[in-house]
């Protein structure tokens, strides 16, 4: 290929474009399959980014600077989340006591037992410590696996790998667990899989999707503390 | 959309200023978050505001935001490899027993304080 054109697939544009276009061919796909679980739209994404960035040999880090733009947006749709939970809020009545109690006692359960099934399978202290975090929305699995000593990039894969697993099975998992109240239902899984999970919440139901996000927020703040004080016991 | 996306970018930062002043590991967007839920319960904020349609416009491509992080496992194919069986039992094991803790543990108090529901009526 020309060299002028070879630089031109490896611009911010082209791989602005590439992103935002698999992005699409995941939501044409959601819409054809009737909204079928495993029809996520990140995931289509994520595909064709990885296959252009492999086949151009594009750094990961040039891919991240030239999407930023993109990536931008994560801070204001996270603050966007207390709108359907504005919209649910009278749904909070009886319910402030336990959601509080099972956000704590989920972030402390998530943290001890993904260290724990590490270790017993023979992970090394420092997938351990990155593998603490991912229950966690992104920026917090960064930030508290950077202070832990893990790897924060990878911290972040597999909270969103995890955001997209959970995506797939979540309501299926919570039909099979008969947990029937919405509330609960969102709550869970906000605070197991953050916004992604949230986002497939939306998507059934609005009372679920503003539990979700409020699963998530609350969950972030309750790992935030909790990680410091279980790496006492746990390394 | 764009005075909503102002307010919106507004909240970020006073969730941004809100953690470092407090000196916590919670990201700024995440106490934006609590921050405008005040915010809009104090002032009864209505369905067709600018924040809500800006915000609204957001939360559905909101998975769209977390693909150039994503895309950073290309660079731990080797170690997803390598240690496959811890990652993904650790991944998959502590999200589902989360989810039974947190969904029961407030379903479980729901039923002690006496106040269970059931949305989904038909049994499913």
């Amino acid at each position: 290929m020309r060299d002028d054109l070879l630089d031109l697939a490896r611009s911010p544009l082209a791989l602005l474009l590439v992103t935002l276009v698999g992005y699409q061919a995941g939501r044409w796909l959601q819409a054809r399959t009737g909204g079928h679980a495993l029809a996520q739209p990140v995931l289509p994404a994520i595909g064709a980014a990885a296959l252009a960035i492999t086949v151009l040999d594009v750094d990961y880090a040039a891919y991240r600077s030239a999407t930023e733009l993109i990536a931008f947006w994560l801070g204001p749709a996270t603050v966007a989340l207390a709108i359907p939970l504005h919209r649910q809020a009278d749904r909070l009545k009886g319910f402030v006591v336990p959601l509080l109690v099972a956000v704590v006692v989920g972030a402390a359960t998530s943290i001890v037992s993904a260290v724990l099934i590490a270790r017993v399978l023979g992970a090394d202290e420092v997938l351990e410590k990155t593998l603490a975090t991912k229950a966690a929305t992104t920026p917090v699995a960064i930030a508290l696996t950077d202070a832990l000593g893990g790897i924060p990039p990878l911290a972040a894969v597999f909270a969103i790998g995890i955001g997209i697993v959970s995506a797939v099975v979540a309501p299926a998992t919570l039909n099979l667990l008969r947990i029937r109240d919405r509330r609960a239902r969102g709550l869970a899984v906000g605070a197991v899989s953050h916004g992604i999970g949230a986002s497939r919440m939306l998507r059934e139901d609005e009372t679920e999707g503003a539990f979700a996000g409020l699963g998530m927020g609350l969950s972030a703040l309750a790992i935030s503390l909790l990680v410091p004080l279980l790496a006492l016991v746990l390394f | 959309m764009i005075a909503g996306l102002t307010w919106l970018l507004a909240f970020q930062v006073l969730g941004e200023v809100l953690v470092r002043v407090l000196d916590v590991t919670v990201p700024g967007p995440v106490a934006g978050m609590l921050l405008l839920f005040v915010f809009l319960r104090l002032r009864r904020y209505g369905d067709d505001g600018s924040i809500v349609r800006a915000g609204s416009a957001l939360l559905r491509h909101l998975q769209l935001f977390f693909v150039p992080a994503g895309v950073g496992v290309v660079v731990y194919l080797a170690v997803l490899r390598d240690h496959a069986l811890p990652i993904a039992a650790a991944v998959l094991g502590s999200w589902l027993l989360g989810l039974v803790v947190v969904g029961w543990t407030a379903v479980g108090l729901e039923r002690l304080l006496g106040k269970p529901r059931d949305d989904l009526g038909d049994p499913v």
